[in-house]
Formats: structure tokens, sequence, C-alpha cells
């Protein structure tokens, strides 16, 4: 029987304030900072002290529901969620539960199919919880420690429903989401500092069925590719059972990164009585529509919005325009170039300057886009001799690569090598002629029939000319040529 | 209403609280006595009023975004058992 899989996401995300949610304590970058530096006795979870919510990560996570298009409760609630663990210190989690500050948004994706809308259920603000090493004693005692300079920094969680069908569809809006919120300033996206996490479930139904079969949870998925591991191996693991006739067991799982496999997390499970009550030391918040219209009024212009501009005025296709409207940056880069070209060079042709060339070239060497030794300019200069036939089509790839690795301009480069095209009909008629001479074998061949000869007497011809030789001047003296020796 | 003794046990586990035997008894005595009275208060017809969640007065009061200096390591750290190198010490926990 084939199934269907159902997918929804759940999405924490740290958000960029300076302080913490709670308390003015710094913010830290947790996977540097000595452990236990930016704890105050609020985070700390001593008795008698109170929590302030900090109106930056109000403002941040009101920034990110709008982008989603979610309704903004006018008063939404905090709530205290019970539970201990050792990186919990006050033995519960500031959180939201039956309030929560946003609920039913959108978030619109690409995929091959064409654009999909996943619904968002809710955004609600809550606090971090601090960080857990395990360790070992030489004499083989295991223990942990505890690190609290993350406990109690703003995080937000984006719940969307079961909306989704596949592993491309996750990924799309993972992606899509973490641009947003990159975009909008609430999260710098830097997955290997953990500053998102994902938590999935995942169920499986008979292909056409209504009803949502029996979900997992899986939890702690931090990076894009544990979670895509993650869903495909419970995917298949379900899929399994299913078919032998056994039943999925609902149940939360964690991801075994070193394993590769789910598993069993049954002792969070008995703890999932979590006595959510509201929280008695917060007022409740209060979010005034005047607020609600500053902020939309200041939102930047989001990915998607770009994206459709990019494909609407520019004529790019939906991939390259997602690839260049994801990142601010690049997003950026790319309108200083039109801005710079005006009407000497077509916007598709810088578009796939950018993402084929540009992106080819920081894939292969490892480097940032932030640090693109090319400016706006550089690049257009070069697309600009090589639209007026000063270099050819190849040439400008080796340029632009040594301009990407040098810093050097366009100009400088091919003045110092020697890269001007040639296209002097005289001159190449004599290169042609000498090459014709030196293969008389393959001539011969080409006479005979085996045209795809002629494809490599051309790149003999380039060859001769250290690739400098107009291609379509040489190959018009070629076929010339050739078919003048037919017979001889 | 009265709690069984398996309740008993799940709250004192949810609580992290080692019982005797005797003290499940009593408890479960003294927590059933708080349920009911709660079953009084749930006669009341409470349709279409809202919740009271907190008696403070919804105006929000927000901190704005200013860091401020924490507490040094080791003056968090002083009441811990078991400092370990700038760390809390604690029994393993099993993810
Ligand atoms: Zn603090």
């Amino acid at each position: 029987m084939p199934y269907e899989t159902v997918i929804g996401l759940e999405v924490h995300a740290e958000l960029q304030t300076r302080s913490k949610m709670f308390c003015a304590c710094p913010v830290v970058d947790s996977t540097r900072a000595e452990p236990n530096t930016a704890v105050c006795p609020v985070c700390a979870g001593m008795p008698g002290t109170l929590p302030v919510v900090n109106r930056k990560a109000v403002e941040l996570a009101l920034r990110v529901a709008l982008a989603l298009e979610c309704e903004i409760a006018p008063l939404s609630l905090f709530a205290r969620k019970n539970y201990f663990y050792p990186d919990l210190p006050k033995g519960y989690q500031i959180s939201q539960y039956e309030y929560p500050l946003a609920q039913r948004g959108v978030l619109r994706i690409e995929t091959a199919r064409g654009e999909k809308t996943v619904r968002i259920r809710r955004v609600h603000l809550e606090e971090d919880t601090g960080k857990l090493i395990h360790m070992q004693d030489p004499d083989g005692q295991s223990f942990s420690l505890v690190d609290l300079n993350r406990a109690g920094v703003p995080l937000l969680e984006i719940v969307s429903e079961p909306d989704m069908h596949s592993l491309e569809e996750v990924r799309a809006y993972a992606t899509t989401l973490r641009a947003i919120l990159r975009r909008v300033g609430a999260n710098s996206g830097d997955m290997e500092k953990g500053v998102i996490r994902f938590e999935a479930n995942v169920s499986l139904r008979p292909s056409g069925s209504q009803t949502l079969g029996t979900r997992v949870e899986i939890k702690n998925l931090n990076s894009f590719r544990a979670m895509e591991r993650a869903i495909a191996y419970e995917i298949e693991r379900q899929t399994d059972l299913l078919q032998n006739g056994q039943a999925v067991q609902q149940e939360t799982l964690g991801w075994d990164e070193a394993a590769q496999v789910t598993v069993s997390q049954r002792s969070k499970e008995e703890a999932h009585d979590y006595r959510y009550f509201p929280e008695p030391d917060l007022p409740p918040l209060v979010i005034e529509p005047e607020w609600i219209e500053q902020v939309r009024a200041n939102l930047p212009e989001l990915p998607q919005a770009m994206k459709k501009r990019f494909i609407h005025n520019y004529g790019l296709s939906a991939g390259e325009a997602v690839l260049l409207s994801e990142e601010e940056a690049v997003a950026r880069y790319f309108e200083a170039c039109l801005e710079q070209a005006g009407d000497s060079i077509a916007p598709r042709t810088i578009a796939l300057w950018i993402t084929g060339e540009i992106f080819g070239w920081l894939n292969q060497s490892g480097e940032k886009f932030e640090n693109l030794r090319v400016p706006p300019a550089g690049l257009v200069d070069l697309l600009r001799l090589t639209a007026k036939g000063i270099i050819n089509l190849n040439t400008a790839k080796l340029v632009l690569n040594e301009m990407l690795a040098s810093g050097k301009p366009a100009h400088a480069i091919i003045e110092e090598r020697g890269l001007i095209q040639l296209d002097d009909a005289g001159q190449i008629a004599d290169i042609v002629a000498k090459v014709l001479a030196e293969f008389p074998r393959e001539v011969a061949s080409y006479h005979q029939g085996k045209t795809t000869v002629f494809n490599w007497l051309l790149g003999q011809v380039m060859r001769q000319t250290a690739g400098r030789a107009s291609p379509a001047v040489a190959r018009a003296e070629l076929e010339r040529q050739l078919a003048g020796s037919k017979g001889n | 209403m009265t709690l069984t003794l398996a309740e008993v046990e799940h709250i004192a586990q949810l609580a992290r609280l080692h019982l005797s035997e005797e003290e499940k008894i009593r408890f479960r005595e003294q927590l059933s006595a708080i349920l009911d009275y709660a079953a009084r208060l749930q006669q009341v017809d409470t349709r279409d009023i809202p919740p009271t969640s907190s008696v403070l007065p919804p105006r929000s009061r927000l901190r704005e975004d200013e860091p401020r200096p924490a507490l040094p390591q080791q003056v968090i750290l002083a009441n811990a058992p078991f400092p370990y190198q700038g760390y809390f010490r604690v029994p393993p926990v099993l993810e």
C-alpha cells in the first residue's frame, strides 16, 4: 500500500538581543565564552528574584510573526512549563502556552511543483536553557557539567501545521524560514552555533486518507542535515512497520548522530506532564495596535517578495531568483550590479554570472560571500569587456576566477596576461591553415563524414591562440578552409 | 474525589520527592481534600468570563535591551556543592 508522509516542524530560534529575555545579563556566544560568566540571580533561578520582559525580544518576535503573516494577540500570557533537568535552574521554563503571542500565519515555499503554502500554527516567546556537557572521570565515573550562560536567552518557537509531505518540502520550509529570520534581523542563522534548532513530528497514512496516522516526535535536531536524515530514517522505519502489519508507537525520539538512527526517549515521555500554569511573576503581555503597525511599517522587503520581483522585473527563473534573494548580501550585490550596468548588460546575464561562476568559485574555495573581493562595478566591467568582444566568454571566466582570487580588476589581468580577444581574420586564417597542415589524418576523417572531428580541430585552433581567438571568427574560418580542402 | 496511591506516586515523581508509605497515605488525604475544594469551584458557571491569569493590571512593563554586568563566575558557583572548572558538576544526565 502506498503511504503519504505527513510532517510538521517546530523551530526554535534564538533572538538576537544584547541582553537576556528576563534579566539584563549579556547574551554571549555560548560556544566560546567562559562557562557561567553571563549569569545573574534571575537566570540562575535564585529564590526571590523577578523576571522583566526584554522589549527588543518582543519586537523581534513581532517582526518574525508579521513576516509570517500571523495574527498578533493584543494580550498574550507567559506560562510556566514545569520539568526537572539540570540545564533548567528554576525547575520550570517561562514559555507561552494557551495564549501565544501570534497565531495562524503562513510560509510560502518554492518546490519543484511550484509555490506551496505551509500554515503556521503559532509563534511564541520563551527562554533558552543552559548547556550540558557529558564527561567521564579517569576512573570511568560519568558526570555532567552545567553552563548557564545560555539560560534565559530569548527564544522564539515557530510551530507549523502538519502540512509538509516530503523531505524536499521540509528542506524548503527550513531554509525559507531561516532566510526570513535573518532578513528581519531576528537571528544570525549561524547553525554551527546552535542558534536554530528543530523538532519534527512525522506520521504516515495511506495515500488519499484524510485522517492522521500515529505520529512520533523527534527532538534535538541541531542542523539541517540531522533534521533531514532523522526524518528520512523515520519515514523508512514507519513504512517498514506498516508494511509488515505492525503499528507505529506514539513516542518521543532523539536522533543519534553517531549511529544515524532515531532512539526512543521514554524518560522524557514520563516528564511530558508539564503542568503549565500562568506565570504569576509576569503581567499579561500587552501589544498595542500602534506597536504592531510600527513594526509592520519597518519590515524590510522579505526574501519572497524580492524573489517575485526578480522573476517579474528581470526575467529570472524561480531557482535563480531564490538563490539571489535568500541572502541579503547577495541580493544587495545583484542589485548593485544592475545599477552599475544600466542597460548595457541584461539582468539575467548578471544573475547567471553570480549564481554560476561566483557561487561556483565560493563553493570550491570555501570563501564566504561577505568577503568577496570583486565589487559589483568590477563584475560589470568584466561583463562589458565580454559584451564588447574585447575578451571571449571562456577567457572572461578565467579572468573572473583570477579576479576572485586576487582582487585585481579585470583590465589589469587582461593586460598582464595578454588575453585580449584575437579577431583578426588574417591571423586566425594562418593559424587554421597551420592546424589543418599538422593534422591531415583528422582532416581526412572529417571529410569521410566524421563531423565530430570539427570541434576537436576548433579546439586545436583555440589552443594555438591560448584561448584568445574569437570563437565565431575561428569557427567560420575553419569551416571555410575545410570546405576548400575537400577532395585534396 | 479520592486520589489513588498510584496518582500520589506519579505526582511525587514529577516533583522529585521520595515519600514513605506513611506519607503517601497522609498526602493522599490532604491532596484529595484540596481537589474536593477545587471541585466545588468548578461548579461555578464561568461561561463567557475570561480566565483571570494575573491580578496585575494588564499593562506591559518592558525592559530596554541594555546588558548589565553579570555576576562573577566564582560568585555564581559559590553555593555549588561541586564546582568543576567553572561549571556546576552534577550527577550524570542520560540523554
Ligand atoms: Zn541573568
